[in-house]
């Protein structure tokens, strides 16, 4: 995290190279999304597809919130969460192709990616299966800060509000608040569990007032508001890494695509859509960018082009990358090939 | 029990009369004593309890609660968390009492710890143990089942199930530093009633290496775990009549076949037995696998003893696992074909 300016909290800010880093993440995350989608629906790109758009703010204010010590946990729909960890978009894009340059030698696929040095550490394709992975992640960060004078980290678990119906999400609320753990559990509440609305299988939908009762820490912030969402994050950050425990923050937005990349979406309400789509946290960034005058319309553009330029760039890195040699099947199963089957 | 041969020395010199609960102790007391990276995590493992077996009975105490980490009775979460401290650089241990209940912890074991190394293109690696019990049908069909067959079928995983102190010591400590995940299943008929003599040091035994128990020429028995001692009861009440050897295969995955190889070529008959399902079991595999390479030699098809294609009954009468009668029995027509 890069220190904000100075002033009072509510309106504290970061750094313009963060903000213009933010805005950036955005326009990538949905351009990557619009290109991918277009790849696969020309059968130029056989993988599942899980868009980010709507969590974009989301994800960019985890990105500046988070230091590069910290380590995440993320899901399926992870191309902004792997942004926001600092992985360039060409091995995230190249991991969707299949390809050796992608982030898992194209073992994995867009459900799959792993950076360790970045601190993604993994991504789940079941939701929900990544929060208790997190409790022991953020357990091994906890034992470590207690045994070293090295800064704690602290740890992210992303998943959306469908994942909080999940059992296993409920066993690790209350072991990570059992334990005090360094552990933030950022919700990002699209509003739809796959293709069920929020309202329709929770009779409780205030996610945050219901993981409160663990006894942690628990606010809903606006996430289609990137600065109020950075501040909660950051400070709920900060919280983990100083002993604070866990909490949870419900990110709350709405998913402005389908569930998955090709997937009908007709059945969201057009109002409700609509009300969202005017709310999109890139455009509003942009405009709350330039009325504050925190950067000039011409660094927007350039912000932009080589937004768009990352992302042919990404494109073409991942269609030349080579697929994997097909010795490489029986890689990567076992630490040692010796003695296993191969059939 | 015939003891197996010792194949690391160090602390021999200091050995020890230890039940499989007191060998599965040392061995976790061991492993957190020489690395401060090992964690055991489970329901009711802390002292002054040391879990509903025992077997982490003063460890809390001597090592702390940090590292032996009695947890609520979650499951998947048990799994799960241990996933992530491996993916965070640690060794857990985690103890799932009753095998059935890693029904509970499947998408862990399952869809997480076997697959991260793949999935990640070898980037991460989850080394950690997964200890379970078979238990025993006084408790019925949810409390006894042995579903061995299940990790078998799960590329990725290590499948270890040791008869006796010795190899439960040995090879659980090479459980515990092994980078790969290990199921390591454990029989609650065995937890006190098995003693033998064990090193009180450190020594490891490989994973994946069979013993010959007992040697023969006429007929060979490969099993594993508690079947192990009903195939050598059932082997000493053939002696002089039929000359049985007994393989225990220690552990599934990997599987030494060689060493199955070696002893069928010189009995011509084999018959493979064990505690899960007869059908689809581990004995499908081996015997595929001995019929493939040995067909021509056999005197007879290799044969299979598994438990009946039920759930596990409660009533004594009603028998589902094979027994030192059943061994015998199926030794006997095996022996007289061909």
């Amino acid at each position: 995290m890069q220190n904000g300016h100075t002033g009072s909290p509510e309106l504290t800010v970061p750094a313009i190279e963060d903000l213009e880093w933010m805005y950036s993440l955005m326009l990538e995350a949905k351009g990557a999304d619009e290109a991918a989608a277009a790849e696969a629906r020309q059968g130029k790109l056989q993988a599942a597809l899980y868009p980010v758009r709507g969590l974009e703010g989301v994800c960019a204010a985890l990105g500046v919130a988070m230091t590069d010590d910290d380590q995440m946990i993320s899901s399926y729909r992870n191309l902004g969460d792997a942004l926001a960890c600092g992985i360039p978009l060409r091995t995230i894009i190249a991991e969707a192709y299949g390809r050796l340059g992608g982030t898992s030698k194209g073992k994995g696929g867009t459900m799959h990616l792993t950076d360790n040095e970045r601190g993604l550490i993994t991504t789940t394709g079941v939701v929900g299966s990544g929060l208790p992975m997190a409790v022991g992640l953020a357990l091994a960060a906890q034992l470590d800060s207690s045994r070293s004078e090295n800064a704690a980290r602290a740890i992210v678990v992303t998943f959306g509000d469908g994942a909080t119906s999940i059992g296993s999400a409920h066993e690790s609320f209350n072991l990570a608040a059992l334990w005090n753990l360094p552990l933030v559990f950022v919700c990002q509440n699209n509003q739809w569990g796959e293709h069920t609305a929020i309202d329709a299988y929770a009779a409780n939908p205030n996610l945050a007032e219901r993981v409160r009762s663990y006894g942690m820490h628990a606010e809903a912030v606006d996430g289609f508001d990137p600065m109020a969402t950075w501040r909660t994050l950051s400070s709920a950050l900060d919280r983990a890494r100083s002993g604070g425990g866990p909490s949870f923050i419900e990110c709350k937005t709405y998913r402005l695509t389908g569930h998955s990349g090709l997937s009908d979406y007709s059945y969201v309400p057009s109002d409700d859509l609509s009300a969202a789509l005017e709310r999109d946290p890139g455009p509003t960034m942009r405009r709350w960018l330039l009325e504050n005058g925190y950067v000039s319309e011409a660094r927007v553009s350039e912000l932009e082009t080589a937004a768009e330029n990352t992302i042919s760039e990404a494109f073409a890195f991942a269609q030349s990358s080579p697929p994997p040699d097909p010795s490489e099947l029986l890689d990567d199963v076992y630490a040692s090939k010796e003695g296993f089957p191969v059939r | 029990m015939t003891s197996t041969e010792v194949t690391n020395t160090q602390g021999a010199a200091d050995e020890k009369k230890m039940s499989i609960v007191a060998a599965l102790n040392s061995a976790l007391d061991i492993a957190l004593t020489i690395d401060e990276k090992v964690l055991i995590m489970g329901e009711d493992i802390a002292d002054p309890i040391g879990g509903v077996m025992k077997a982490t009975k003063g460890l809390s105490d001597k090592h702390g609660v940090d590292r032996v980490r009695a947890t609520p009775i979650v499951e998947q979460t048990i799994v799960g968390s241990a996933v992530g401290a491996a993916l965070g650089g640690y060794r857990p241990v985690a103890e799932i009492m009753f095998m059935d209940f890693l029904c509970q912890a499947m998408d862990q074991i399952v869809n997480h710890a076997a697959k991260t190394r793949y999935m990640s293109g070898g980037h991460s690696s989850t080394p950690i143990v997964v200890r379970a019990m078979i238990g025993s049908s006084n408790f019925g069909a949810q409390h006894s089942q042995a579903l061995e067959g299940w990790f078998m079928h799960t590329p990725g995983l290590k499948v270890v199930m040791p008869s006796n102190p010795y190899d439960v010591k040995g090879l659980l400590l090479s459980a515990i530093f092994d980078d790969d995940p290990v199921v390591f299943i454990e029989n609650m008929s065995m937890s006190y009633s098995v003693t033998g003599m064990v090193p009180t040091g450190d020594y490891r035994i490989p994973i994946g290496e069979a013993a010959v128990v007992r040697e023969g020429s006429d007929v060979t028995l490969i099993t594993y775990g508690a079947e192990v001692h009903t195939s050598l009861a059932a082997a000493e009440a053939l002696a002089g009549d039929i000359d049985v050897e007994v393989i225990d295969l220690r552990s599934l995955v990997p599987l030494d076949i060689s060493t199955c190889l070696r002893s069928v070529q010189k009995t011509k008959r084999a018959i493979v037995v064990h505690g899960s399902t007869q059908f689809c079991g581990p004995g499908a595999e081996i015997a595929i696998q001995l019929t493939d390479a040995l067909w021509g030699e056999l005197a007879a098809p290799v044969a299979r003893l598994g438990a009946s294609y039920t759930p596990v009954p409660f009533a004594a009468e009603l028998q589902s696992i094979p027994t030192e009668t059943s061994v015998i029995a199926a030794v006997q027509v095996l022996a007289e074909q061909g």
